[in-house]
């Protein structure tokens, strides 16, 4: 992707859009927008698990109803949790501008941390709703739940990870314009699973235990 | 983007903007967090509190809260504008929207639908159904 801009460089006569390339500072030939469209696809997937769980929300087949399971101050963490390690990402991308590497991977870690604390609060609440009888093979209700949320708490489980190899990266290589096109990519990735928890926290959890 | 038809010193400084707009500042990830917490506290508040009798309507205003908090999301934290790649990932994004809310619209609307014709039938209504 990198490649291109350099060998257009040498044509001497396409200097201009190498010019205006380099205005947009790490576009990349367009990994941005590839990302983003991966993004936008991403995003037709939890609007289908979305779907489903607004058209099976209602079918407790006799079971635990979301008022009886849900234990909403645990949610209210997990959201803080997520909204803190939106901005703690947020400060890691303001110092990869000032190219301060030990910066950019302190925050890294802060927001790994935010991540991996949710993480755990989510698989505990997985782990009691088994233990309790209500897992996702209990009622059409539950396995849309699992599904939805299980799928948004994977893809933050990959998140991290991706976090880590960065982490390691960064530290090994540095903050050049591949690492930063990488930190970009996350970036959005991560911001994106924030904007999803909204979906998950407001449709699932709060209007799901409306009496 | 605009970088493009710049020249000169001038140019630098449209690069400087557009990085600044491309990832944002200090200030920007400071007033969408702020805008979030605030966004996140009141439909937690109006649930855990029980400030709204009215299930319904209390459900329209939470999803109306969800919705400004996706819009500050996508402003603040993931800097979408109508211009960035040249207006693409704008359009990427309004074409999502509109596949989303056909999913969503299409699946509610058909299922209800279902459910309202499909249910289990008390016996007095099998009696009368017409074989």
């Amino acid at each position: 992707m990198t490649r291109s801009p350099e060998a257009l460089a040498d044509d001497g006569v396409l200097k201009f859009y190498v010019a205006g390339d380099d205005g947009h500072g790490h576009a990349e030939g367009g990994t941005m927008i590839g990302f983003w469209i991966y993004l936008m696809s991403d995003c037709l997937i939890f609007a289908s698990l979305f779907a489903c769980y607004a058209v099976y929300g209602h079918a407790y087949a006799a079971g635990p109803s979301p008022a009886d399971l849900f234990e909403l101050p645990t949610v209210a963490l997990n959201t803080a949790l997520l909204l803190f390690s939106s901005i703690t990402y947020g400060f890691a991308m303001l110092a990869m501008e000032k190219n301060n590497r030990a910066v950019t991977i302190f925050w890294m870690l802060v927001t790994a941390a935010f991540g991996m604390g949710f993480v755990y609060l989510e698989l505990n609440e997985f782990a009691h709703l088994i233990h309790e009888g209500a897992g996702p093979q209990r009622s059409a209700f539950l396995s849309s739940f699992f599904t939805l949320v299980g799928t948004h708490g994977l893809h933050v489980s990959v998140g991290i990870l991706w976090m880590f190899v960065l982490m390691i990266q960064v530290a090994w290589k540095g903050l050049g314009p591949e690492n930063k096109r990488r930190l970009m990519c996350l970036s959005m990735f991560w911001h994106f699973l924030d904007v999803v928890w909204i979906g998950v926290f407001s449709f699932v959890y709060l209007v799901s235990v409306l009496p | 983007m605009s970088a493009g038809n710049a020249a000169g010193n001038v140019h630098v400084e449209v690069l400087h903007d557009h990085d600044e707009a491309a990832h944002g500042t200090l200030k920007s990830y400071t007033i969408g967090f702020v805008l979030s917490v605030i966004l996140t506290a009141i439909p937690f508040w109006l649930v855990m509190g029980h400030v709204i009798v009215d299930s319904q309507l209390n459900a329209i205003v939470i999803m109306a809260f969800g919705a400004v908090q996706i819009v500050v999301h996508m402003h603040y934290f993931l800097h979408m504008n109508t211009k960035s790649e040249g207006g693409w990932t704008f359009l990427a994004l309004v074409f999502t929207v509109v596949m989303v809310a056909i999913t969503l619209a299409g699946s509610i609307w058909v299922m209800y639908h279902m459910n309202g014709n499909m249910m289990p039938m008390k016996p007095a209504d099998m009696s009368t159904m017409k074989m």
